[in-house]
């Protein structure tokens, strides 16, 4: 095939990507909706979800909770398989992209945000059944329906070639590292967001309160601390090992500085710091839990901008393809 | 860094009034290296990195500095005061990483003998209740003696360091998470030092040369030259080269039109003035390596060749002249200057257009490669400068005495010539000859000593780091007791940090120790979950 229908592969593949993870994110949607009117009080129901890691318990209040639970599982499900279905149509735009331009597709932003993305999903799919992630479906539909449509519609950029700078294999590591990395610190992110969501809920119940069923849905607080802490443990060595390694040998090279302090090299290295203090703060008494998870939000936000706000507003090495 | 922990928990208050200077030292040691100080200084090191992101900064671009300084005039010099437009050599950025440093320093010191010691040390006595530990298993053996003795085996084949007691056996794993956590620690410690080796003996510097010309590697040569405090003149490498062409390859049509898709420079140098002369292709991404230091090929340029006569007919000036690039599309603005034509001085400014195409606008350039040069200028006369003997910019014509030609229509003067072509300036006062153009390179000369200390520092600490986060240490026991006349083998086991399938394991280890002992006892006797059952 010709690179021209490669791209047009690319072209067609991606916007339905994108729509399917929409559709995806509804059916997330709905099963959070349908556990919202479901209200849990009795204390000793919370505990027992907790420790079993976010299996389903069927409260014993009545046939109607029931049947509604088995309609979250089922929603839950179908949002999982069409993330599925999303992916490898994700993945295949993804690669005719690539061999549509006839190198790594991520040599500009659009480009960036498509594999970017992808490595969200990657790293939600590799996680998804070891840590029984299906509570996340929601936040990682959302996010990569998000940045997928971002991308089709203000960032699209027909495939060519690359500047001369870019012509390194350092590109693929580095930029490869960072995505990746990415896409764990954005699932640590949305665990994070979900984790202090629980935690409060939690608290309102040994007040007395009470948790909605989609809530109750969630595995433990401490549970979702532990899995942000996997996924970003996970995340953090090969950020480092991206834009603390790959990055200077690569500028070394390209511009015979290793560190020069261009935007994007301050913001990676913010970043940097933001998840190293992120981990010192979990081995630290007093920072554990909420405040860590704060980090670990803030950590996600300054990744964001690093990846978005940089390259839009400010002016740097790291330009390339009009953005 | 230190864990905080142990260090709350030692009480001071009592002793505050009689702390004395030494108290005061120690304490003030101990605040700058606990956890959340580093914790603090780690935020501010963030916080403090943002602004050189979003204020111009005099190290990466001067110009846009002297920009700054221009549009907010107010805010300008109250920004420089706070060294905002330098604020990675800063003396407050600089005290937050120092601070940091010894903190890092403080903390990792101690906590090596603390592991040293750590390291000889007996995995330690089971805790009383051990039902009370994360992970727990009990059964009931079949006989008494064998239990520890396999308990050991299977502990020590599960890669754990173990220690018999009376009637229990101890377990202990993954001391290397916290090797892991040191290592990380001083390699971070390796990497700056080589860092700050690199911005004290170092140099870097550009250099615009014509294609033809030559560069030889000496402080005067460079256009401009940033050297480390600790870096002498001396420690320049002897070299020299000439740049031989550049080529440049352009996008010629879909939508990126124009990119570049490639750049060379072939070069010849040599090493020393007496070396063998050697040829070399400069281009983005392949550097030349001399004796340490590195060339780059930063960026290109057109430089119109131009000859300039005066009033009097006598050649002005001659020569090519470097425009700089103005956009993508390499509308070069230049200066072009003939202080010495008589009587009248002569001056030009104006753009060098490598694809011209004249509309309503003017002319401009749609296409970075020279398909129509085309030389847009405007000219300027005045009185013989006085020579002052202070440095002039060659990329600026300072017009404070000069008088702009007209058209004799009461606009001012603008002309156009395509190579070859040449123009007489009004008023007899003498005429400009576009001949030709010529290329030039922007060539950066850098020397980081100190690099492959700091790769190797971060290399270490990446390892370091993996070490110290995928490690999990582990501590399991296994201990036999009578309770009510009945034997029982309890197995139970506590994870640093979060958890890790230490229930799988404690299972796997309470199941090996069984089905030898009581085979038929087993699937009867299944483990109970004691977790859920805790109040």
């Amino acid at each position: 095939m010709s690179p021209e229908t490669y791209a047009e592969i690319s072209n067609l593949v991606i916007p339905t990507a994108t729509v399917i993870y929409a559709i995806a994110m509804m059916s997330h949607a709905l099963e959070w909706a349908m556990g919202r009117s479901v209200e849990v009080t009795a204390k000793s129901e919370v505990l027992v979800a907790s420790s079993s890691g976010g299996d389903v318990e069927v409260p014993a209040a009545g046939t109607s909770v029931a049947d509604r639970s088995g309609r979250m599982e089922a929603a839950s499900r179908i949002g999982l398989l069409l993330t599925w279905l999303g992916f490898l149509l994700h993945l295949a735009g993804v690669v005719t992209r690539g061999l549509a331009a006839g190198r790594v597709p991520w040599g500009n932003m659009y480009e960036f945000s498509i594999t970017a993305s992808l490595a969200v999903a990657i790293v939600y799919l590799v996680f998804v059944h070891r840590y029984k992630l299906q509570w996340l479906g929601l936040g990682v539909t959302l996010v990569v329906a998000a940045v997928l449509g971002l991308a089709t519609l203000a960032l699209y950029t027909p495939a060519g070639p690359l500047v001369p700078a870019l012509h390194s294999y350092w590109l693929v590591i580095h930029v490869a590292a960072a995505a990746i990395s990415g896409g764990a610190f954005t699932i640590g992110g949305l665990v994070s967001i979900l984790y202090l969501v629980k935690a409060r809920a939690e608290k309102r119940v040994l007040d007395g309160g009470t948790m909605s069923a989609s809530l109750k849905r969630l595995p433990s607080a401490e549970a979702m601390d532990g899995t942000a802490y996997k996924v970003l443990a996970f995340a953090f060595p090969l950020w480092t090992f991206g834009v603390l390694v790959a990055g200077p040998i690569w500028a070394e090279y390209a511009w015979g500085r290793y560190w020069g302090w261009d935007p994007k090299e301050v913001w990676s290295l913010v970043t940097w710091v933001v998840y190293a203090a992120y981990l010192h703060a979990r081995a630290t008494a007093g920072w554990r839990g909420r405040r860590a998870a704060t980090i670990a939000i803030v950590g996600w936000f300054v990744f964001i901008f690093n990846f978005v706000g940089v390259n839009l507003l400010v002016s740097g090495l790291h330009s390339y393809a009009g953005v | 860094m230190t864990d905080v922990k142990e260090r709350v928990e030692t009480p001071t208050p009592p002793e505050l009034p009689k702390l004395g200077l030494l108290g005061w030292l120690r304490w003030t040691w101990r605040q700058l290296t606990s956890m959340k100080t580093a914790l603090v200084l780690l935020f501010l090191l963030a916080l403090g990195a943002v602004p050189g992101s979003l204020i111009p900064q005099t190290g990466i671009d001067p110009v846009k500095v002297a920009d700054f300084f221009e549009a907010h005039p107010k805010l300008g010099p109250f920004y420089d005061k706070l060294g905002m437009f330098d604020v990675y050599k800063s003396p407050w950025f600089s005290a937050i990483y120092l601070l940091l440093f010894i903190s890092l320093i403080g903390c990792v010191v101690p906590r090596l003998q603390v592991y040293l010691k750590a390291l000889r040390a007996r995995p330690p006595k089971p805790p009383r209740n051990l039902n009370r530990l994360p992970g727990y298993q009990s059964f009931e053996p079949a006989a008494e003696d064998d239990v520890l003795e396999l308990a050991a085996r299977e502990l020590r084949r599960r890669r754990f360091r173990v220690e018999l007691y009376d009637g229990a056996v101890a377990a202990e794993r993954g001391y290397l998470r916290e090797a892991g956590n040191l290592l990380f620690h001083f390699s971070l410690i390796l990497a700056l030092v080589g860092a700050a080796w690199g911005a004290l003996f170092g140099y870097r510097g550009t250099v615009l040369v014509v294609v033809g010309n030559g560069f030889s590697n000496s402080v005067a040569q460079y256009d401009d030259f940033s050297p480390g405090r600790a870096f002498t003149p001396d420690d320049l490498p002897p070299f020299a080269l000439t740049v031989k062409g550049f080529t440049a390859k352009f996008q010629m049509d879909g939508p990126q039109r124009g990119a570049a898709t490639e750049f060379n420079a072939p070069i010849t140098y040599q090493e020393t003035p007496d070396s063998p002369e050697r040829s070399y292709d400069l281009r983005v991404n392949h550097p030349l390596k001399v004796d340490g230091t590195s060339v780059h090929l930063l960026g290109h340029g057109y430089a119109p060749r131009v000859t300039v006569r005066d009033g009097k007919g006598e050649v002005a000036f001659s020569g090519p002249v470097p425009f700089l690039p103005q956009d993508g599309n390499f509308s070069s603005f230049g200066v072009i200057k003939a202080p010495d034509a008589r009587p009248e001085q002569l001056g030009f400014e104006g753009y060098f257009l490598p694809t011209a195409v004249i509309d309503e606008r003017g002319p401009i350039s749609v296409f970075p490669d020279a398909a129509n040069p085309v030389l847009a200028m405007t000219g300027y006369y005045g009185r013989p400068a006085v020579e002052t003997g202070k440095p002039q910019s060659v990329y600026q014509l300072d017009k404070n005495k000069l008088t702009q030609f007209g058209d004799g229509k009461g606009d001012k003067l603008r002309f156009q010539l395509a190579p070859g072509q040449n123009y007489t300036l009004p008023d007899g006062r003498g005429s400009i000859t576009f001949d030709s153009y010529d290329r030039w390179v922007k060539l950066q000369i850098s020397h980081t000593p100190g690099l492959n200390l700091a790769l190797v520092g971060i290399s270490l600490a990446i390892l370091g780091l993996m070490g110290s986060l995928f490690i999990h240490p582990r501590r399991t026991w296994v201990r036999v007791r009578t309770q009510d006349g009945r034997t029982v083998v309890e197995v139970a086991g506590l994870d640093r940090g979060p958890e890790r399938g230490l229930g799988d394991e404690i299972q796997a280890i309470a199941d090996a120790l069984k089905p030898e002992l009581k085979p038929d006892l087993k699937p009867a006797e299944q483990p109970e979950k004691p977790k859920q059952e805790q109040p």
